[in-house]
């Protein structure tokens, strides 16, 4: 398989600020990345290289197999980028804005009408489509956006935090998109601060901290990394925490971390939440009063913390968990 | 063909700017109202005051008006740009197979478009308050070319200084301070000769004053009592405005290319 994406070394600097500090990065062809990291860790940076909206001060790329610097102008045929900041007119329809695009990408006025009303209908937007985008939901201007991104077909397709912002319903509509299109063997990067849609949507996530990517894997390697998911439960007294420990014992998937003085046990599992279950029903057994049980996924504060053993020092990743 | 395919790109992005006009005609209606103010103010308040030799002051003004209108309107590519500069859009624009000249071609053309709207309406205003053509409608279009082509030269001054502050706020502040002077000192709405004599030299040789004559003379607005100031570009006007329009695209172009560049590579 070959590489639709490949970064050797790229160094970004913004005065003393290292944005982009030697970043290694591959992405085989018809596979999508996860760029998982928390504000300011480059991820955007990187994709300002990648769609040659930004000359990288060292180190190379090349998208599609052509190199961001000295072939930009025919790498921009093929690629299509959706931003954080939806990148539409407000001022113009949602037909009017794609058609845009269209004219801008050379398809011909024929063709880019035709492409517009095609995208508007596959993004759910054909009732909105003649009216100014200023009226637009939050969400409907992402997928407007991101339709922008598909006008020409793209062969590489980069999503720069395609949900941030977006309410819960918005983000997982936004999720059911994104995985639709992705079927079509589009080889696609996307950014992210949150765990769960990397998980949800990417074949392999790649970890970004400072500029440099700290880890590299399937969304599973990275949770083994971190601990996966863990129950977590606070008892009564001492006695009732030694019999949770024994009655839960060959739930976990790791050693237990028990607090005495707190009451407090932390099992890792896996399973979801069939072993919350299966747990309530042990202890219920057993007649431990159960003063608080929950299951905890790891977010990308605990990646954060097993990768690197600093926080995400970011007050919007870790308050995530939907 | 590039230059082709750079135009038709040039010509989508002005498209876009002109659906704006449309869609939020606000814009319009503001860019003219000022303009009829001061017509009517200075036709019927000042304009008593101000004597003109051989003619009714209101003949004399409205070349003045044209070239004040056509100024200010030119300003909106520094607001427009700053205001695209704040937002999304330029990174999609960068990110396209587009012409790189595209989005400030595309700026410049659609106000160029705007302008010659609000030129037409000044000159239904100068008619209603009593103000004439007395030349032949060539010589009445050639005047509406200069006045046009100087402030397209000139929206490419206001596009280097809105992408130079890139905050449509600021620019506007910014590009008061420039345009107040270039606007008013001159022979736009009185006689350059009237002025206090280091003033005089500044209205003299400042650009609007030639496009201001050059309008002028070219719609029929002058009498022969009236002498032109004895300096070049005033004995001159039509020539001495195409070469400041020559010498601000000379300059404003690069400078405005120059710093978009420098804006977008952050």
């Amino acid at each position: 398989m070959t590489d639709a994406i490949v970064a050797e070394g790229l160094v970004k600097r913004y005065g003393s600020v290292v944005a982009l500090n030697g970043l290694d990065l591959k992405v085989p062809e018809g596979t999508i990345m996860g760029l998982l990291g928390p504000n300011g860790a480059g991820k955007t940076t990187a994709v300002r290289v990648f769609t040659t909206l930004l000359d990288p001060d060292e180190g190379s790329a090349r998208v599609a197999g052509l190199d961001v610097r000295k072939q930009a102008d025919e790498l921009r045929k093929r690629i299509g980028l959706s931003g954080q900041y939806a990148a539409v007119d407000d001022n113009l329809t949602g037909f009017e804005n794609l058609d845009m695009v269209g004219r801008l990408y050379h398809l011909g006025r024929a063709r880019s009408r035709e492409r517009a009303r095609e995208l508007l209908t596959r993004f759910d937007l054909e009732d909105a489509a003649d009216r100014p985008v200023k009226g637009y939901s939050g969400g409907m201007r992402r997928r407007l956006d991101l339709a922008g991104a598909l006008v020409a077909k793209p062969s590489v397709l980069f999503l720069d935090e395609p949900t941030t912002g977006l309410d819960p319903r918005s983000r997982l509509g936004m999720w059911d998109v994104i995985e639709e299109l992705v079927k079509g063997g589009t080889t696609v990067l996307l950014t992210t601060q949150y765990l769960e849609e990397a998980d949800r949507l990417a074949d392999q996530i790649a970890v970004i901290d400072q500029g440099k990517v700290i880890a590299e894997g399937t969304a599973d390697q990275l949770k083994e990394q971190v601990g996966g998911e863990r129950l977590e439960l606070s008892v009564a007294t001492t006695a009732e925490l030694a019999i949770s420990k024994e009655a839960l014992a060959d739930l976990a998937v790791g050693a237990m971390e028990s607090d005495e003085r707190q009451h407090h046990l932390t099992v890792p599992v896996a399973g979801g939440s069939g072993v919350l279950m299966e747990a309530i029903r042990r202890l219920d057994g057993e007649s431990v009063k159960v003063l608080d049980i929950g299951l905890r996924r790891p977010t990308l504060d605990d990646v954060f913390l097993a990768l690197t053993g600093h926080h995400a020092d970011n007050d919007s990743a870790g308050d995530d968990e939907k | 063909m590039k230059l082709l395919q750079a135009l038709a790109d040039g010509a989508v992005v002005s498209k876009r700017n002109l659906i704006k006009i449309k869609r939020v005609p606000d814009l319009l209606v503001f860019s003219t109202a000022a303009p009829i103010m001061f017509v009517l103010l200075f036709a019927y308040v000042f304009g008593g005051s101000i004597e003109i030799p051989g003619m009714d002051y209101r003949e004399f003004l409205m070349a003045g008006i044209f070239a004040q209108t056509v100024l200010f309107g030119a300003t909106i590519t520094g607001s427009g740009l700053a205001e695209d500069m704040t937002k999304g859009i330029i990174d999609r624009f960068r990110s396209l197979p587009m012409a790189r000249s595209a989005v400030l071609v595309g700026r410049t053309t659609s106000d160029l478009v705007n302008n010659a709207l609000v030129i037409v309406i000044m000159m239904i205003t100068g008619l209603i308050v009593g103000w004439r053509i007395h030349s032949s409608p060539l010589e009445a279009l050639a005047a509406v070319a200069i006045l046009l082509l100087f402030a397209y030269a000139f929206s490419w001054a206001m596009a280097w200084i809105g992408l130079l502050v890139r905050s449509p706020e600021v620019f506007n502040n910014a590009s008061f301070i420039f345009i107040f002077p270039i606007t008013y000192i001159a022979n736009t709405f009185v006689q350059s000769e009237r002025l206090p004599s280091g003033l005089r030299h500044i209205a003299e040789w400042n650009p609007v004053s030639a496009v201001t004559l050059a309008a002028r003379e070219l719609f029929g607005n002058t009498s022969p009592l009236q002498t032109p100031p004895d300096v070049w570009p005033l004995q001159h006007p039509v020539l001495a405005s195409l070469g400041w329009v020559v010498v601000f695209l000379l300059i404003f172009v690069p400078l405005a290319n120059y710093q978009y560049k420098r804006a977008v590579a952050r």
